[in-house]
């Protein structure tokens, strides 16, 4: 008893240095916390001050992205992504759904499955670049020009590897009981798939979804190579086609003050959907909890 | 779906879609269908399965000219001479590199505190909060990161951090190389500072989740013997979770050596070789970004593509590592228990 007391004493001078440790050590992580929140406070702030004029302009909206020195907006831009990345899910969904299922529902522990998953996981990480270079060997340099079919594959394939992640994951949570009811009820197991675990697992599958569009709604690396830009107003998907990010791109590294305010109008726009979309998948999620 | 509760989660139970044979009224559930159904989706499986190694050949054929023209001297020359048809990989790799090292070594850090934070010392409904704040840093797309760096972040940095940091570590002998040259704002390691601010949320939420795996008998039995919550962070979580520890700071540093656009707007973008952090460097990936369509002449659009090659070559090797770790993390795990 004495040794003990005589350890948790006040007094003892190993005690008071571990406890002024950790003490130490604690604040810096609290520091750290503030570090990372620091961050996020400043990026959204200046987003929203040097934005927020643009934004409010009507002009952003409806007129196309101007020439250095004159008047303008970002509509072909807008248009143009909101063309590439719902081109993108639609093409990138039902594959990622589809390998999801397989990988969830046939697979399961075969080798097949382990290795798709495994190598799903690489891609999921994968430097976006590389996805633009790949499209543009086997898509842009066989066809010989830039084109909005493009930049939606190289999209594609920033979304499967979301999509079958969440998909499979979402289905593995789905109770085996509820396959066995169905069953038992004499369904095939297709029917069984589509009809209940898919249902079962919606709003997961759809919280996957959407965290992929906000993954590539502000994606400017593979449409580099891929969809290019455009100064003009096309819908034309077979021609290079105007995007938000590159057009951020090419406006901030250009010497133009005119320009550099479009570019920031266009960052907060783009800050802002992908922002919206992550808080919407999250509160779609928790409620499924 | 929260209103049933799964019992049976065993992985083998066959599903029977047949009734026992000789029943009286026998519905034939549509076989071919299941077979149709099944196949397909392995069909899209089998495509995610080979995308990797598509991408790797298309990356191969795509730099088979300077693949023979150059060799693998292209891994250690530094010239990057488009006119003259020299090219060589040298400072874009050092580069990506030394920007990852700086992202690391700030981002290791801060997230291993953040995560701590996160399970031992937030109270219960700050947690959640917290969390989506940090998480809500990876969704930031990487061009804000990279036009928030050139134009808020570089001149602040200019002016301010950088010429303490060149009077202070540049003075240094030996280290001070590093730190040495004129505060320019843009250069290597501003590049990696925003990298590390990049790579915490992923880091972090790595960290988190594993450290969370501990199972509270461990953690209580030290805190039962006296132990401070540090001591208990460093002595126990840590040890029971340095394998995914690892793996996570793997798959920040896979994502650091591969971002774009932030490191694009402020590495600066110069092929030199320089030891210095302040001086302006070039990354593979943004070495891509910014030339790769303007590049003319087979060669030197061969040469980007092999960048492109090493790039993700390095990547994968690296991401594959990491997960790989947490696979045995989650292994570990499963046999304890």
């Amino acid at each position: 008893m004495n040794g003990a007391a005589a350890v948790i004493n006040a007094e003892n001078p190993l005690y008071r240095s571990r406890k002024r440790t950790n003490i130490l050590l604690l604040t810096v992580s609290g520091l750290a916390v503030l570090f990372g929140l620091f961050w996020l406070v400043w990026i959204l702030g200046t987003l929203l001050y040097e934005g927020g004029y643009a934004l409010a302009r009507a002009a952003l909206y409806y007129q196309m992205t101007p020439p250095p020195g004159a008047d303008g907006g970002l509509a072909n831009a807008i248009v143009g992504s909101l063309i590439l990345c719902v081109v993108g899910t639609l093409i990138g969904t039902p594959v990622g759904v589809l390998a999801g299922t397989y990988l969830a529902e046939f697979g399961k522990r075969s080798w097949l499955a382990a290795a798709t998953r495994f190598l799903n996981d690489v891609l999921l990480s994968a430097p976006s670049i590389v996805m633009g270079l790949f499209v543009y060997s086997v898509y842009v340099a066989r066809v010989g020009h830039f084109s909005g079919w493009a930049g939606s594959l190289a999209l594609a394939l920033i979304v499967i590897p979301v999509v079958v992640r969440t998909t499979d994951d979402m289905l593995k949570l789905v109770p085996n009981s509820l396959r066995e009811a169905t069953a038992a009820l004499g369904c095939p197991a297709w029917k069984m798939i589509v009809f209940v675990t898919y249902r079962a697992a919606s709003t997961g599958i759809l919280t996957g979804i959407l965290l992929a569009v906000a993954r590539i709604s502000g994606e400017t690396a593979p449409l580099l190579f891929t969809a290019l830009n455009n100064q003009f107003w096309s819908l034309n998907m077979n021609a290079p086609m105007s995007n938000l990010p590159t057009v951020i791109f090419q406006f901030a590294m250009s010497p133009y003050q005119d320009w550099h305010r479009l570019a920031w109008g266009g960052a907060a726009l783009i800050t802002l959907t992908v922002l919206v979309l992550n808080i919407v998948a999250r509160s779609l999620f928790r409620r499924t909890d | 779906m929260s209103a049933v509760i799964p019992i049976s989660q065993s992985e083998n139970s066959e599903l029977v879609t047949t009734a026992p044979p000789g029943g009286p009224t026998r519905i034939r559930p549509s076989r071919w269908m299941d077979a149709v159904f099944e196949h397909v989706t392995r069909l899209f499986a089998l495509l995610v399965f080979s995308l990797l190694a598509a991408i790797l050949i298309s990356l191969v054929v795509g730099s088979q000219h300077s693949l023979e023209k150059i060799g693998f001297s292209f891994l250690w020359t530094t010239d990057w001479d488009p006119v003259k048809e020299k090219f060589g990989a040298l400072v874009p790799i050092y580069g990506t590199l030394v920007t990852s090292l700086i992202a690391m070594a700030i981002g290791v850090p801060v997230s291993f505190g953040i995560a701590l934070f996160l399970t031992e010392l937030s109270p219960a409904w700050l947690k959640r909060p917290l969390g989506t704040a940090i998480e809500l840093l990876a969704a930031i797309p990487s061009i804000i990161y990279g036009m928030w760096g050139l134009f808020v972040f570089a001149p602040l940095f200019q002016t301010y951090l950088q010429p303490v940091v060149i009077d202070t570590l540049g003075t240094l002998p030996g280290v001070g190389l590093l730190f040495a040259g004129p505060p320019l704002g843009i250069g290597m390691l501003s590049a990696g500072l925003i990298l590390s601010i990049m790579v915490i949320p992923f880091i972090t939420a790595v960290m988190r989740d594993v450290f969370e795996l501990v199972p509270p008998l461990l953690k209580e039995s030290a805190y039962g013997l006296g132990a401070t919550t540090w001591e208990v962070v460093w002595r126990v979580v840590l040890p029971f979770t340095k394998v995914g520890v690892i793996g996570g700071i793997m798959l920040g540093l896979g994502r650091a050596l591969g971002e774009t656009m932030a490191v694009t707007f402020v590495i600066g973008n110069a092929h030199r070789l320089a030891l210095s952090l302040n001086a302006p460097g070039n990354s593979i990936a943004s070495a891509l970004a910014n030339e790769f369509t303007e590049a003319v002449g087979d060669l030197y659009f061969s040469s980007l593509i092999e960048l492109g090659l090493i790039l993700f070559l390095i990547t994968t090797i690296v991401l594959a590592l990491s997960k790989l770790l947490l696979m045995q993390l989650a292994r570990q795990e499963g046999t304890r228990t």
